[in-house]
């Protein structure tokens, strides 16, 4: 605990050690291997690494064809560009087809910082999340990532993850009882009155939320939910009929993402509120990162007064 | 190339023509302009140059081929179903619910495609994937991939064409339908792509430059770009849209149009009467 590194470099170092164990992980970047932290694997095996310059499309591309031939591709770029540039090549090449890529989008949501809004990605969850059969992920500290990476290696079939610019506190490994498995929430603070539901970034915040709100006796469940699709139905459902209110937060735009996928799943089966925190629906801006985020009310305050308004509307 | 070599491939592309386009007469829908004139090329590659087993057609030493230009879904099953990877019975269903024979070309139901495509500019970038994965895995079987002249503007094309020159990929062949026709008209006026060959070079490719409908012509191409070392050929084929269909030569209302009954009166006895002719009836 307390140990503090971005998910991009806990991302990078875990690819780059599975190299010599998987001969078949290949590893594409677009110009950005310095800053996607694919720049390890580069080092690591060169031989499977490929830059294909400032061209995201055709890398996508590229993959989905090596995947036909047996080989497993991590593609690489900032998630504006990977999930967003190159939608259309993930939906046509990779996932219609069912081929096992997996599409990194590193820099996701507005901790990007200072350079502001067409490079803050907060709409990759919903457009990743609208593919039939695409996973969805977004792990929360370094300890969870290095996991995730090894567990996606092993899973055959298209996916999407998203990685963090920001250092962030290392929290899951000091969580008794924690094991990572794809599709799989992790409940990381128990509670009774109100469930945080939180990906990414926003874990963290959210366990800090609920120390708050302990403090005025407001007891909060949090849930580590690091794969938004396919969504742990059995996990929210348990704490919807436990706790019969539930905020959802996540460093991306309200619509489309993990809230969506929520309130979605819990509007058809046991309805409870369940109140969304995140980018309202408005595009960034330049600032240092930390800013940034209190800007628009990312952050741990955001989430109490998230949670205030969901056990208002408890019955 | 013998006489006979020659006959066996017209007669197997007159074939392609009469089933692509029945195909298309059945499911009143479908792309029969850019089917017909690629279909020399597509025949003289699954019945001359590439190495291909119908029986086992997930061989990973197999050669791989990649429609670029997904719409012409009425070549590639035809000659499939010819080549015998399929029963030709197949495709009565093209286009249907009751099958799985996709608009566009489709790899998981169909067997022997290699990959799916429809959207144009992506299917180049796939097989330029493979040719890289044959160089990673040492391993020599070739990747050929067809692409429209209409396609061509797709910067992801670009894109691609500058990867495999990177990579070197001599193990890659694409071809250029230069039928000069897309949807809105004539390539020239929609989206001038001339000079190709100029361009391809520039971007560090082989030019091969032929009449696309004449077998010797196709197969010395193809033969040649195995001897091409350290980077891709591209063969431009210079073509007929609509070819072997009187009413549909050269016409850009072809592209994506399905015959009326009239219609298709007409072109399946110019088709069976080619057909009957190879067969020296
Ligand atoms: C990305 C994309 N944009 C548009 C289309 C619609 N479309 C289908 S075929 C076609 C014209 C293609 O012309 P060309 O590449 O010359 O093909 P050909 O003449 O050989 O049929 C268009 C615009 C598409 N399939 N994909
Ligand atoms: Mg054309």
């Amino acid at each position: 605990m307390g140990e503090k590194i971005a998910t991009r470099n806990a991302y990078g170092m875990a690819l780059a050690e599975l190299s010599s164990q998987y001969p078949e992980l290949v590893c594409f970047d677009a110009d950005l291997a310095g800053a996607t932290m694919t720049k390890y694997f580069k080092d690591a095996c060169p031989e499977r690494f490929f830059d294909m310059g400032i061209a995201e499309c055709n890398m996508t591309g590229v993959a989905s064809g090596m995947a036909t031939c047996g080989f497993k591709p991590f593609v690489n770029s900032f998630a504006m560009f990977s999930s967003g540039r190159a939608w259309e090549q993930v939906r046509n090449s990779i996932a219609y087809p069912g081929l096992n890529v997996k599409v990194v989008g590193s820099h996701g949501g507005l901790s990007v910082g200072e350079d502001g809004a067409t490079h803050q990605c907060i709409e990759d969850f919903a457009l990743m999340r609208a593919i039939p059969g695409m996973m969805v992920l977004c792990p929360c500290d370094g300890y969870e990532m290095k996991q995730a990476v090894k567990a996606l290696v092993e899973y055959e079939g298209p996916a999407y993850m998203r990685l963090g610019r920001l250092a962030v506190e290392t929290v899951t490994d000091t969580i008794d009882g924690y094991k990572f498995e794809l599709g799989k929430g992790v409940t990381l603070r128990d509670g009774k009155d109100v469930t945080i539901i939180a990906t990414g970034m926003n874990v963290q915040m959210a366990l800090k939320a609920a120390e708050t709100l302990a403090a005025e006796g407001i007891s909060a469940r949090v849930i580590d939910m690091h794969t938004i699709k396919p969504l742990d139905e059995e996990l929210v459902l348990k704490a919807a009929k436990e706790t019969g209110a539930i905020v959802t937060s996540e460093e991306a735009n309200v619509l489309g993402g993990l809230g969506a996928a929520v309130a979605e799943y819990l509007g058809g089966t046991y309805p409870v509120p369940v109140v969304r925190h995140g980018v309202e629906d408005e595009f960034g801006r330049s600032g240092a990162a930390p800013k940034v985020l209190d800007a628009y009310g990312i952050n741990a305050d955001g989430i109490v007064a998230k949670v205030k308004q969901a056990l208002k509307l408890k019955k | 190339m013998d006489k006979s070599t020659e006959n066996m491939l017209a007669l197997n592309a007159a074939k392609a023509r009469y089933y692509g386009v029945k195909m298309v007469y059945t499911a009143q829908s479908g792309h029969p302009g850019g089917s017909l004139s690629c279909l020399d090329v597509l025949t003289t590659l699954y019945f001359r140059v590439m190495n291909v087993d119908p029986k086992n057609p997930k061989d990973p030493n197999r050669d791989r081929f990649v429609m670029s230009k997904g719409h012409c879904s009425p070549a590639v099953y035809p000659v499939l179903a010819l080549r015998g990877f399929f029963p030709v019975e197949n495709l009565k269903l093209f286009r249907s619910i009751d099958g799985h024979m996709s608009g566009h070309v489709e790899m998981k139901y169909n067997p022997g495609v290699d990959m799916s495509t429809g959207s144009l500019g992506q299917g180049i970038s796939t097989a330029v994937g493979m040719a890289l994965a044959g160089k990673v895995a040492k391993k020599d079987y070739r990747v050929y991939a067809i692409l429209g002249d209409g396609e061509i503007a797709e910067g992801q094309v670009w894109e691609a064409a500058m990867s495999a020159a990177k990579y070197k990929l001599d193990n890659l062949c694409a071809c250029v339908d230069v039928n000069g026709l897309q949807i809105d008209g004539a390539t020239k006026d929609v989206m001038p792509s001339e000079p190709l060959d100029e361009k391809f070079a520039a971007f560090g490719w082989h030019v091969i430059k032929i009449d696309g409908h004449d077998f010797n012509q196709i197969e010395a191409a193809y033969e040649e770009a195995k001897t091409v070392k350290g980077k891709p050929t591209v063969i431009l084929a210079k073509t007929v849209k609509g070819k072997g269909v009187s009413f549909m030569e050269n016409q850009a209302g072809w592209h994506g149009k399905a015959p009326n009954a009239e219609q298709w009166a007409v072109a399946e006895a110019e088709l069976k009467a080619k057909i009957a002719e190879l067969e020296g009836k």
